[in-house]
């Protein structure tokens, strides 16, 4: 059949959708009147279209959802996904996560550490100016530092910030001082909050004045928000749309629908239950990858029954995680092993055991734990994650099977994250992940952290964590994430049943697509590092 | 004094006390709701301190009594303050909004109020024959499906597989005119579907009572075609109930509709007012709250002006 297939016209079709002259549908149809499969056609289209390079202009449209009127411009307030795509339009940080989970440089043209891992000296990029046509210093780094930092900081980013002790500027170096030795802190400081501002924003945290690939031309909260391209941005590997449209569209069905009739290129968080029969719908595509996000049932460890280890055991074994991750998630996620880490993480061990749905060994450690029969209670709400109340009666039938008696109040999802989450010992909640061990674990898992929800508090563990931070040597690191990880496996208060996908819509307009794991839309780059084609 | 000014100053009076009801109703309402705005605001990774720190920026260790003073003593001079969410001024984004539902609003009863009763006089004049069962039938079925439902019809149809209109309605300063009553398309039909049937019904009801009276049937006897009696001389004297019944609706299509808002994206008050609400942002629930009232309290003077003035008896009281 491939011989019969005349190579010149199918040369020049390339060339042709290469320089984004003849759009997806007519190549593939072209393509098929030379004897071309339209699956076949449509890969041709995508390579044809990737080696000729990005195509400038056009305008990039998303539909997001977790979109509010009451969002702010300002970064220490962002906290959910349209501050957090906004952010990533205007603002930069020193460094980024990059799909590999390596570091890439962004407003830092260089990290170098000490030896002893406790200061680390951020070589500040040259010739990079703000919006306000300001140019960047390492003064406004040390400034933006302090914002998140200091003693009135309200910021998203303060828990992250507080090993440093000491930050100070020499020439374009801007250097920070830590009370303990920490091999991640540059990760650390790629934290989307941390975006460089003019001064540290201190005049106007909300001015929307960064030093990113777009500037701010329209900011409607909870409607729209409208970027033109910064004509002196810097990096001009990035950026190749004109403007960058970001609707705030909170309904599925109607961010399914716009991106349906082309309203938009690219939507967030399409509905497990529907991503297949979006898929099958014409000019676009269902993407997913694979993320560090998790759902989870989190037992308070100092609290009664769930002292006692051996009911936590029961617990963990009387839940079905393969069933979930087929019901729940549709098969866009995968299990989870009862620790906060996945694969999705550097430094992480794959060989420790998968533990899985086992009635009898559930049943076995339940009467163990001497628990008096009473029911157990599971509070869950449908703000908890997407699916929680249905993944709860999930769990409610096959903890019955082991003889569990589990009982599910179903709380309002109004005030949820205040009145039940971290207070409640027995609740459904989610994680979104962090882009290192250290930090998950440092965040949820430390004895002395805020949100230590499971109220874990070991000093051997402490100790570790702490060894492992300042551990340069990569395989002796992975030793002591492995160690921990199998002890919060065995002992934790975390139930992890799935780490959920990340399942986003795209239409076929848009180019240079790359599964990036570290966060939403590409981690919040879908605009940079995509272009639109006819 | 004409009796009829004492009668409308005397509402107004009754409507600014009503006002200062609403609005002790909702600052009441705000403070029972569980969690607080520093919580909503910085979400589930809020450290303590920064929950702490931003507390006390905005003000919410001050008791509650207090606050609303303050509040209130703003408002009655023009002030209605600054969001405590996002610090935006609240007269601002509220004036974007509230000019955004009356756009919607205007559109959708332009279309549904002369159409309604048009249908009504329609039924009337066929009752109980085939047109006036086809206008009850389709306008009471419009009117019993859920209107998020019949949104979602119209998105899949005319917007995903036909491709005649947006089915994202979102308008800006930017658009033309034209633009902007496309873009809105959608979400009026849906609207007009939802309050047609009301209207249409009321009209016939109120008109059919009058059609008993004798005036009637000496203006049929002295020759008048069917349509003409029912419009020259039984409508004149069923508006009363029928304008009672167009305001109520109105007041429906600019405090009512947050959930064609919301399936259709548009930006007007409804989203901006539960936004607000489950960020506990007090100060602009208030103001959402009262311009709310506002209109209800209005629309139903108009209404009550309306059917004084449409009745002789009323308009020279002895």
């Amino acid at each position: 059949m491939a011989g019969k297939i005349d190579q010149n016209q199918l040369d020049y079709l390339k060339v042709r959708a290469g320089m984004g002259r003849i759009s997806r549908r007519e190549f593939i149809g072209r393509m098929g009147a030379l004897g071309v499969s339209a699956a076949m056609a449509g890969t041709f289209y995508a390579q044809a279209v990737h080696a000729a390079g990005p195509v400038k202009g056009g305008t990039m449209r998303m539909g997001v959802s977790g979109g509010e009127s009451t969002n702010s411009l300002d970064p220490a307030l962002a906290a959910s996904p349209v501050p957090y795509n906004v952010l990533n339009q205007f603002g930069e940080t020193l460094v980024n996560v990059d799909e590999t989970g390596g570091l890439e440089m962004r407003l830092a043209e260089s990290v170098e550490a000490s030896a002893d891992a406790k200061t680390w000296m951020f070589k500040i990029r040259s010739g990079v100016e703000f919006h306000n046509g300001k140019p960047l210093t390492a003064e406004d780094v040390m400034r933006t530092m302090e914002r998140h930092s200091n003693e009135d900081s309200k910021s998203g980013a303060l828990g992250i910030m507080r090993g440093i002790t000491s930050m100070k500027v020499e020439g374009d170096m801007f250097i920070v001082g830590l009370d303990t030795a920490n091999a991640d802190l540059p990760f650390l400081l790629g934290d989307y909050h941390l975006m460089i501002q003019p001064d540290g924003g201190f005049d106007n945290p909300a001015a929307g004045i960064g030093t990113g690939p777009y500037m701010v031309e329209a900011d409607e909260p909870g409607v729209r928000h409208l970027f033109k391209r910064n004509p002196n941005y810097w990096d001009s590997n990035l950026a190749h749309v004109d403007e960058v449209e970001i609707l705030a569209i909170n309904d599925t069905t109607a961010r399914m629908g716009a991106l349906q009739s082309g309203q938009v290129h690219i939507v967030n968080r399409v509905d497990p239950k529907v991503a297949a029969l979006l898929d099958r719908a014409p000019g676009l595509s269902v993407k997913s990858v694979a993320g560090p996000g998790h759902y989870v049932f989190i037992m308070h460890c100092d609290t009664e029954p769930f002292l006692n280890n051996d009911l936590r055991l029961a617990l963990k074994y009387a839940i079905d995680r393969e069933d979930m991750v087929d019901k729940i998630l549709r098969g866009y996620g995968s299990v989870g092993n009862d620790m906060p880490v996945n694969a999705a993480y550097p430094l992480f061990d794959e060989s420790i055991e998968q533990r899985a749905y086992d009635p009898e060994k559930a049943a076995e450690h339940y009467a163990k734990s001497g628990h008096d029969g009473s029911p157990i209670i599971l509070r869950v709400s449908d703000v908890a994650f997407p699916g929680a109340v249905e993944a709860a009666q999930l769990f409610e039938q096959t903890a019955k099977a082991a003889g569990i008696p589990l009982e599910l109040k179903r709380e309002p999802g109004d005030g949820y994250w205040s009145e039940v989450w971290n207070v409640q010992p027995f609740s459904a909640s989610y994680w979104g992940g962090r882009p290192v061990q250290d930090q998950m674990y440092s965040t949820a898992y430390l004895s002395t952290a805020d949100w230590n929800d499971t109220r874990f508090k070991r000093d051997d563990f402490d100790a570790l964590l702490l060894q492992a931070r300042g551990e340069l040597d990569e395989e002796k690191r992975k030793a002591l994430y492995s160690q921990m990880g199998t002890m919060i496996r065995d002992e934790g208060g975390l139930i992890c049943p799935m780490f959920n996908d990340f399942v986003e819509g795209v239409s076929d307009k848009v180019q240079g697509w790359v599964a990036d794991p570290t966060g939403e839309l590409m981690s919040g780059t879908a605009s940079h590092r995509c272009w639109l084609t006819a | 004094m004409h009796p009829i000014l004492i009668l409308v100053s005397q509402r107004i009076a009754l409507g600014l006390l009503l006002l200062f009801a609403a609005s002790v109703l909702i600052f009441a309402g705000t403070m029972i709701l569980p969690g607080d705005v520093a919580q909503s605001i910085l979400g589930q990774s809020a450290t303590p301190e920064a929950l702490a720190n931003l507390r006390a920026e905005l003000g919410l260790n001050e008791p509650p009594v207090t606050r609303y003073f303050n509040w209130l003593f703003g408002a009655m001079q023009g002030d209605l303050g600054v969001a405590l969410t996002n610090g935006q001024d609240i007269a601002d984004a509220l004036g974007r909004r509230l000019g955004n539902t009356l756009f919607l609003a205007f559109w959708a009863a332009v279309i549904a109020v002369p159409l309604a009763i048009f249908l009504g006089l329609l039924a009337v004049r066929y009752r109980n024959r085939w047109p006036d069962k086809l206008i009850s039938g389709v306008t009471l079925a419009s009117i019993s499906i859920p209107e998020f439902l019949i949104g979602y019809l119209l998105v899949y149809f005319v917007a995903v597989k036909l491709g005649w209109f947006s089915s994202v309605a979102m308008i800006n300063d930017s658009m033309s005119l034209g633009d902007k009553l496309s873009a809105i398309a959608l979400p009026v039909a849906v609207l007009v579907l939802v309050v047609l049937a009301h209207m249409m019904r009321m009209t016939r009801a109120a008109i059919l009572n009058v059609m008993q009276s004798a005036y009637i049937e000496t203006a049929e006897l002295k020759g008048l075609s069917g349509f003409n009696v029912i419009f020259r001389h039984a409508f004149p004297n069923a508006i009363s109930p029928i304008v009672n019944v167009v305001m109520l609706n109105l007041a429906y299509l600019v405090v009512g509709v947050v959930v064609v808002e919301v399936v259709f994206v548009y930006p007007g008050m409804g989203q901006f007012l539960v936004d607000h609400v489950s960020k506990r942002d007090v100060p602009v629930v208030q103001a959402c709250g009262l311009v709310f009232a506002a209109v209800y309290i209005g629309l139903n003077m108009v209404a009550d002006i309306v059917a004084i003035l449409s009745n002789p008896r009323l308009r020279h009281p002895k």
